[in-house]
């Protein structure tokens, strides 16, 4: 199924992120990844939301019908900057510390935590990267991993263009 | 300046919005809403179960067009509220629930009768309030209704602690609201509605598929004359019956599992499709891969996540159907339709010859149906029609002649069995004036028989048909047709119960019927007694099956007019 990234604005209230899980569960939608946080404004929250569905035209209505959702955009990754954060924890038993610096260094990732036979990396950037990433360092042994799920916004209707000329 | 009680608050809220009758079961957590109740110009009805309180206002809502409103306290009895919102919300009732709740200090700590009613109510609601604070209550208890009301109508819940209930507040005037992501949308888009008329004026095989929110948008009036301009014929769902004159000629019944051979005939011929506040329900469209095939859709719904949710519409409008029908009128100018006589002939042929037909022998079994049609006779039509949920509900959506819009109450989304009762009463309630009939099967009457006593007790004297044919008659035809005549667990027993001597136990008249002749007397006998509930029990004979008939997930083109068509 297609993965598609939707930026919801959505009232700051309790139980808004109740109401958004339920509703794509009980349609049958499923979340691959959920971020949320306060916006510039306070009384509005920004849920980027990356659903697995066949068509996102249902998923779009239906979670427009909730009263709390004030407005839904879906992000084409063409046209919207997306990021995402992971922590690592990594296994740098034996002779494999020097290894896995330096692919870290290729992907700036930073060492944040230092142990006698691990190394906790934190990474940024776009969804592809960190995967990436994650992946080159899966053959030295993950001990421990978490994402942040995918963040995004739409790029300026100006920088398109610039970027177009 | 003086302060009042979140609990006055909630009455006076009510008061604001007209308010002017709640139905009921008090009990702990709301209980401090109770005391100034008591002395409000509201009237209370106390049910006897909480979700009869819930289809009273169902019903009320149904018969006025007004919010209809209900008030019970926490825990067990939100959740017996359960059903009738998820009834409301199929079926686009406006309701607004007010549920009581454990003080705040004891939410999630699994207080005596707690239960989490927002969370269990989220997904049977349009939308739902946990109030947490006294100051909220009259925006909150406005929102409430505006939301019931407007765009899509539906059930809103409003959860209130007792501490909050008992806190005090200073009461504002006027009320606001703050819905920065609820904005209903009325007028369909001018280019839209342009090329809807080009194809309208162009179809050679038009049909209306008119719905509930014909009714809902009180647009019967829009559509009679929107049909007779375009010289289309008319199908109406269940739940649109009366939102076109049954008697019309353009009328040709309502189309599905069990709809008229016309009706369903008609779409599944037809070019073009005019859907009108209709959400292309299963029970209508049988396997929807072969639902219409030829026709090209124009689908006008105030509920945008209708439009396309079942099929693709060519020309989607979103807007209020009643707008969007005098939008349609006034832009409609000299357009010229298409002649299509040879259309409409053949489909007034499918009608005359496939009529809904019963045989009724003047010694043999009482017949369901004929019991509908003396009953129709002899009220002249002139009824609000409550039903349960059955075969009954089939018999009196095909045989009763529905000419005028919120005559016809019953439960069709979401099938609710025990609605008729109960909804009887709300309706009753609402239009004191007119003759409420309630037409129930012995299955569903007994799922809320309860609300019988409150009937007699609170001065709603119904009438109830009641067939009663000993069995959970849909499943048998299911399982006569199905599963091999083998009745599982859908026989109740025709003698089980006394049903009259059970009415007389509350309060209300009851008469039994077990032969043609009896039927007239005993109806015209009913509709001579008002200062009670009547109900006439009539046996019925259980043999009696539900046609036409297109079997579940079939294609609309293989109707099953009678058990002819079975072998």
């Amino acid at each position: 199924m297609t993965k598609h990234t939707l930026s919801v604005l959505v009232e700051n209230k309790a139980g808004v992120l109740a109401r958004v899980s339920s509703l794509l569960a009980r349609r049958g939608f499923n979340i691959h990844s959920l971020a949320v946080g306060p916006t510039a404004e306070e009384s509005i929250s920004r849920m980027t939301i990356v659903v697995d569905a066949p068509e996102l035209e249902q998923v779009k209505k239906q979670l427009h019908k909730l009263i709390n959702v004030v407005k839904i955009t879906e992000l084409d990754p063409m046209t919207a900057v997306e990021r995402e954060i992971a922590l690592l924890r990594v296994s740098t038993e034996g002779q494999k510390r020097s290894d896995v610096l330096e692919v870290a260094t290729l992907f700036d990732a930073v060492a944040v935590d230092v142990g006698v036979s691990t190394i906790m990396f934190l990474v940024a950037g776009a969804p592809d990267k960190v995967n990436d990433f994650v992946e080159l360092v899966r053959p030295y042994g993950i001990v421990d991993l978490v994402k942040s799920g995918r963040v995004a916004l739409a790029r300026d209707q100006k920088s398109r263009k610039l970027r177009a000329s | 300046m003086s302060t009042i009680s979140g609990a006055q608050a909630v009455i006076k809220a009510l008061e604001r919005e007209g308010v002017d009758i709640v139905f009921g079961v008090p009990g702990g957590a709301i209980l401090p809403a109770y005391d100034p109740l008591f002395d409000s110009s509201i009237r209370h009805v106390l049910a006897r179960h909480e979700q009869g309180a819930g289809h009273m206002a169902e019903g009320y809502a149904w018969a006025t067009g007004k919010v209809g409103v209900c008030i019970v306290t926490s825990g067990p009895a939100a959740t017996n509220l359960v059903t009738p919102l998820a009834n409301a919300l199929m079926d686009s009732i406006p309701i607004v629930a007010i549920t009581g709740q454990v003080a705040t200090s004891s939410v999630g700590n699994d207080a005596f009768q707690e239960a989490y009613t927002t969370g269990i109510t989220m997904n049977a609601t349009k939308h739902n309030y946990f109030v947490t604070s006294p100051d909220d209550i009259p925006d909150v208890i406005h929102e409430a209704f505006h939301i019931a009301a407007t765009g899509r109508p539906g059930p809103v819940l409003v959860d209130l602690p007792k501490d909050i209930l008992n806190a005090h507040l200073q009461w504002h005037e006027p009320p606001t609201l703050d819905l920065p992501g609820y904005k209903p949308t009325v007028e369909g888009h001018p280019r839209r509605i342009k090329e809807a008329t080009t194809l309208i004026a162009n179809a050679k095989r038009p049909v209306i598929y008119a719905g509930g929110g014909i009714i809902k948008a009180g647009a019967s009036e829009s559509l009679r004359k929107f049909a007779e301009l375009t010289n289309s014929p008319v199908v109406t769902t269940l739940m649109g019956l009366g939102g076109f004159p049954g008697d019309h000629e353009l009328f040709l019944g309502m189309p599905g599992m069990h709809g008229t051979y016309a009706a369903t005939t008609a779409i599944q011929k037809a070019d073009l499709l005019i859907a009108l506040g209709v959400r292309f329900d299963d029970r209508v469209t049988g396997n929807p891969d072969f639902f219409a095939p030829h026709a090209s859709v124009i689908h006008v719904d105030v509920d945008p996540a209708e439009i396309g949710k079942v099929r693709e519409a060519e020309i989607p409008i979103v807007g209020d159907v009643g707008r969007v029908l005098e939008q349609m009128l006034e832009g409609w100018g000299d357009t010229k339709v298409v002649d299509h006589t040879d259309w409409l002939e053949k489909v007034t042929r499918w009608r005359s010859d496939n009529p809904v037909r019963y045989d009724q022998q003047p010694d043999g079994p009482l017949k369901p149906q004929y019991v509908i049609e003396e009953l129709y006779k002899r009220t002249g039509g002139d009824a609000i029609v409550v039903s349960g949920v059955g075969q009954h509900q089939m018999w009196t959506a095909l045989h009763w002649k529905f000419s005028r819009p919120r005559e016809w109450i019953n439960s069709g989304g979401l099938g609710t069995m025990g609605f008729g009762v109960p909804a009887a009463i709300g309706a009753k309630a609402g239009m004191p004036e007119r003759t409420v009939y309630l037409v129930d099967g012995d299955g569903s009457f007994q799922m809320t028989h309860q609300e019988l006593a409150t009937a007699s007790e609170e001065g709603f004297p119904i009438k109830i048909a009641l067939l009663n044919n000993g069995v959970h008659g849909m499943v048998r035809q299911w399982q006569t047709l199905f599963y091999g005549k083998r009745y599982s667990g859908s026989v109740l027993g025709r003698d089980s119960v006394n049903f009259p001597m059970l009415a007389e136990a509350m309060g209300c008249v009851g008469i039994r019927v077990e032969t043609p002749e009896e039927v007239g007397p005993a109806i015209e006998k009913s509709l001579s007694i008002n200062d009670r509930p009547v109900l006439i029990e009539f046996v019925v004979d259980p043999e009696e099956m539900v046609f036409p008939m297109v079997p579940a997930g079939g294609s609309n083109d293989q109707i099953l007019l009678g058990l002819e068509d079975l072998t």
